[in-house]
């Protein structure tokens, strides 16, 4: 009786033309906690100090030969830098692997995302034991031609670059392998018949119609350059805008740290809006079918062994770093010093990291956090792009930037504004101060990889057509059985593959939870570093290898539920 | 025949109204304006007009996905205006039949029987017998990509009646399908419909589908309706110019009414000559008082082809382009000022061709005067 009266009173809520606004509300006020106020917050931080309003933390960027103007420009530059080398790699890539037919070809082919898969700070530590001047290729060149000393080493901007490129060079691949893919290979054969040569196809029609491509790479990859924490931090380039924000939260000048946090987010924020608009405007797409697109063929015989070669040196450089992960996992922790390999090997590290509890609870307290973030990043992504999709309110546009904030954040920044929001009570948080305590975490993974689950649930939902809701509204069911038994159950797999993604990142986060971590829930990746800093490697690297694994299998699964969606 | 009879329906064959119904979005111009029908119960009615017309809108309002902005929906006598679309009982098909692609067929036709808490062997019998009326038994396991574009469209079909609706609304449910099989369908629908004795709205934009399967046809353009009536009434007597060219071919004359006799008028096109017309085929629209601009449709195959220009009402031009389509020639003609098409039936090879001259008589029955 009351379940029926509260039925029908549920159903009448639903229909109302009001109802948008009961799922929006309370997304619009976790947006507002946990992303927006943080934000303000921070800025708040940045212009007040013990006599009140000031801008003279903001002084400082205003002044070519100030440290913070410095970290600015070095911060733009290391990032222009990237974009280009990672569009020279990315493209050329793309085009080799996708417009051309030589030995080596599927080989290359299929390792070419491995960088996705190297988790983001032992990844970075792989490379300095890779071509530091106290690493394997430098070492080991010099002592098979008896060098005085090490021929090259990888360290500051260089080395900064040169990780930049092999870690973000997939956005331009991605993109431009998608755009190739997707070209109409009867506009290229248009263009020949009307008497282009080759290279006019080139730059008339090929490279015009890559620009989207070009563009939505170029912006992506400035983003996550800006953003980029690690690279600075093990190859010690300190005048970087993400290291000048720990290293003033670290001195305790908090107010610094919020002005600088301040201006990167301005400019985060701003390459998400011009982002979003430039996604916006019209992609160049193949409409006719058919005809699949035609590889050149390398033909000659010195072509063919260049070409096998060259693809056998990119193999090497693509699986090096997860190899030497490997091996160094196995290698006795303190034993290698001077020599080119490590020389000791064990099991131990594996056993230590199932045995000791020690050992193991910074793999729990990261499985427990990512859990955690992760249930709560499906709550509000899933809301999120439903909401978006199909409804239409006021202020639509500016919940829609709003969700995407956080993934434009630098994970510094996130960790700078949950701060400076939440080292007093706050509603959002009970009338708690969470600072300090086992939950900041959780909800800084939460803030930094909702924006995934968002993504991956939105891409789905925007393939769905609308008219199968419709049609199940028409057939009598209420607004709540056909998102139970219709809409939910179609976007399920984008929904699983955005956590996936979420919790994967939840687990290997490092930039975010240095800033903030506690004893109590140290991170897996944070003990990497501490075990790193102490020269504990072979444990370290197994710790990555670890993460290695999870990431492998998030990326089988959500491969496997992309093949799978003939649906949706 | 198993299926849906009218002893097995809940409710007996639903009536709609349309009260002074309008709808906009946003700030904009309306979509839907002012539009008033009565859709008889048992009836098979259709919305035609082009794409942007309102009609796909005004279809939407009945199945309760839009509100209107003003005006009332009446199923009966019922106001159902603002109710919500899952209590309508409505079976509607759409366009891209908005099948569940994660259910089976049988799944997919069981929905709004479980919906509505319908017994387990009373919902195995009704979809068998729903799958059977439209031809698909034995295909109850299959997942819906593994049907043709044709079994997608009647699985929709029977998704829509298996709940016994009051009310069957089609939104262009044959545009995907190519050319042989739309016609089918077609057939194929109106039996259905026929049979299960449901009133049914349809919308398309394709005129000579709205033609054959129609009860009675409202056309619409620029959120208005032109005209409603059956076929016949919207082809022979067009009540607008733009009824008169959106539906099938037609000559348009502007003219200025000169003499006027009881019913018999006399319209002058400027530079062609004089023609006699029957005032009482008029829409009652336009006004006939001497001296008024006037507009005269007449049907290609309306007008006659004459071999020696005799009698009243015929005008003398010359054949500027001859079209021999097998059953007849269509003749596009210059007669002074005016252009004409003129469709003649083939007589074993009499053939004129352009630039010779030829006779049309236009015969007062045969014309129509529009808004």
């Amino acid at each position: 009786m009351v379940a029926a009266k509260w039925n029908d009173r549920w159903q009448r809520i639903t229909a109302s033309p009001y109802f948008v606004y009961v799922i929006v509300a309370p997304l619009a006020l976790v947006l507002w906690g946990y992303v927006v106020q943080p934000m303000l917050a921070t800025f708040l931080a940045s212009v007040q100090d013990a006599s009140g309003f000031t801008l003279k933390y903001y002084k400082g960027f205003f002044n070519l030969s100030s440290t913070q103007m410095e970290a600015l420009l070095t911060t733009v530059g290391i990032s222009v830098a990237s974009v280009i080398t990672c569009a020279i790699v990315g493209v050329s890539m793309a085009v080799l692997l996708n417009r051309f037919e030589f030995p080596g070809r599927r080989l290359l082919e299929s390792l070419i995302l491995v960088p996705m898969a190297l988790p983001p700070l032992i990844g970075i530590y792989a490379f300095q034991f890779l071509y530091s001047s106290s690493g394997i290729v430098p070492r080991a060149i010099k002592l098979l031609f008896d060098l005085p000393q090490v021929p090259f080493a990888l360290k500051g901007l260089t080395g900064v670059l040169v990780v930049h490129t092999f870690t973000m060079y997939p956005y331009f691949y991605t993109s431009a392998a998608a755009a190739l893919a997707g070209f109409d290979p009867s506009l290229e054969e248009a263009a020949y018949n009307l008497g282009a040569r080759r290279w006019q196809v080139w730059t008339r029609v090929l490279l015009p119609m890559l620009t989207p491509a070009l563009v939505a790479g170029s912006l992506l990859t400035f983003m996550v350059s800006m953003a980029s924490y690690t690279a600075p931090l093990i190859f010690g380039v300190d005048r970087i805008m993400t290291m000048q924000i720990a290293i003033a939260r670290t001195n305790g000048d908090l107010a610094l740290a919020s002005a600088e946090a301040t201006v990167l987010s301005v400019v985060s924020i701003a390459f998400l809006i011009l982002m979003r608009w430039y996604q916006n405007r019209r992609t160049y797409r193949s409409l006719s079918k058919g005809v699949s697109v035609h590889r050149t063929e390398v033909k000659s015989p010195a072509g063919k062994i260049l070409a096998m070669v060259a693809s056998l040196i990119g193999t090497l450089i693509l699986i090096l770093p997860v190899l030497v992960l490997v091996l160094v996992s196995f290698s006795k922790d303190g034993t290698w010093t001077v020599q080119v390999l490590p020389p000791k090997y064990t099991l131990d590290n594996y056993v230590t990291l199932f045995t000791s509890s020690r050992a193991w609870r910074p793999i729990r307290n990261s499985l427990a956090m990512s859990a955690l973030a992760t249930v709560a990043s499906i709550l509000l992504g899933v809301a999120a792009a439903y909401a978006l999709n199909r409804f239409k309110f006021k202020g639509k546009s500016l919940l829609d930037i709003a969700v995407m904030i956080p993934w434009a954040l630098p994970g510094t920044v996130v960790a700078i504004n949950l701060i400076a929001a939440f080292n007093q009570p706050s509603v959002f948080t009970l009338g708690k101060v969470v600072v300090g305590t086992f939950w900041i975490l959780p909800l800084a993974y939460f803030v930094r990889f909702s924006p995934l689950v968002f993504r991956s649930t939105n891409a789905t939902l925007a393939q769905m057509d609308p008219s199968v809701e419709e049609a199940a509204r028409s057939l009598g069911a209420t607004w709540w059985y056909s998102f139970r038994r219709v809409t939910f159950p179609l976007m399920f797999r984008g929904v699983l593959a955005g956590a996936l993604m979420a919790f994967v990142q939840g687990v290997g986060e490092f930039v975010a939870s240095v800033l903030i971590y506690t004893a109590r829930n140290q991170p897996i990746s944070v003990e990497i570093n501490n075990l790193m800093y102490s020269f504990k490697f072979g444990t370290a690297a197994a710790y990555g290898v670890l993460q290695m694994l999870l990431i492998l299998i998030a990326i089988y699964v959500s491969n496997r539920l992309e093949q799978r969606q003939n649906f949706a | 025949m198993g299926g849906l009879r009218m002893s097995d329906q809940q409710t007996s064959a639903q009536s709609v109204t349309l009260e002074h119904v309008s709808k906009s979005f946003g700030n904009g111009a309306p979509t839907v304006r002012d539009v008033n029908l009565t859709i008889q119960g048992g009836e098979f009615f259709t919305l035609l007009g082009p794409s942007g017309c309102g009609k796909t809108t005004t279809l939407r309002m009945i199945a309760g996905f839009y509100y209107p902005t003003t005006g009332r929906i009446l199923f009966g006598d019922r106001d159902v205006t603002y109710m919500p679309p899952n209590d309508r009982n409505i079976g509607m098909v759409f366009q891209n039949y908005a099948l569940f692609p994660h259910m089976t067929v049988f799944e997919n036709v069981a929905f709004g029987l479980r919906v509505r808490k319908v017994p387990r062997d009373e919902m195995k019998r009704r979809v068998s017998e729903a799958l059977k009326l439209v031809r698909l038994e034995g295909m109850e396991h299959r997942r819906i990509d593994q049907l043709s574009g044709g079994q997608q469209q009647r699985v929709a079909l029977a998704r829509a009646l298996v709940i016994r609706p009051a009310l069957l609304l089609l939104d262009e449910p044959l545009s995907n399908l190519d050319a042989k099989l739309r016609d089918e369908t077609r057939t194929e629908i109106r039996r259905i419909q026929t049979e299960s004795s449901i009133t049914a709205v349809y919308v398309t934009h394709d005129q000579a589908e709205a033609m054959a399967i129609s009860d009675r046809i409202a056309v619409m353009e620029g959120g208005v309706v032109h005209q409603v009536g059956t076929p016949q009434e919207i082809y022979h007597r067009p009540a607008t110019r733009f009824v008169a060219t959106f539906i099938g071919k037609s000559n348009l004359l502007e003219g200025k009414l000169t003499e006027v006799d009881g019913a018999a008028g006399l319209v002058e096109l400027a530079g062609t000559g004089h023609i006699r017309v029957d005032l009482g085929r008029r829409n009652p629209q336009v006004p006939t008082a001497v001296g008024s601009r006037v507009v005269l449709t007449v049907r290609p195959e309306g007008i006659q082809v004459l071999a020696q220009p005799d009698g009243p009402n015929v005008l003398t031009g010359r054949v500027v382009a001859a079209e021999f389509t097998g059953a007849y020639t269509e003749y596009l003609v210059q007669a002074g000022e005016t252009t004409f098409v003129a469709s003649s039936a083939d007589r074993y090879g009499e053939v004129r061709r352009p630039g010779d001259p030829i006779h049309l008589h236009i015969p007062p029955e045969r014309v129509y005067l529009v808004e």
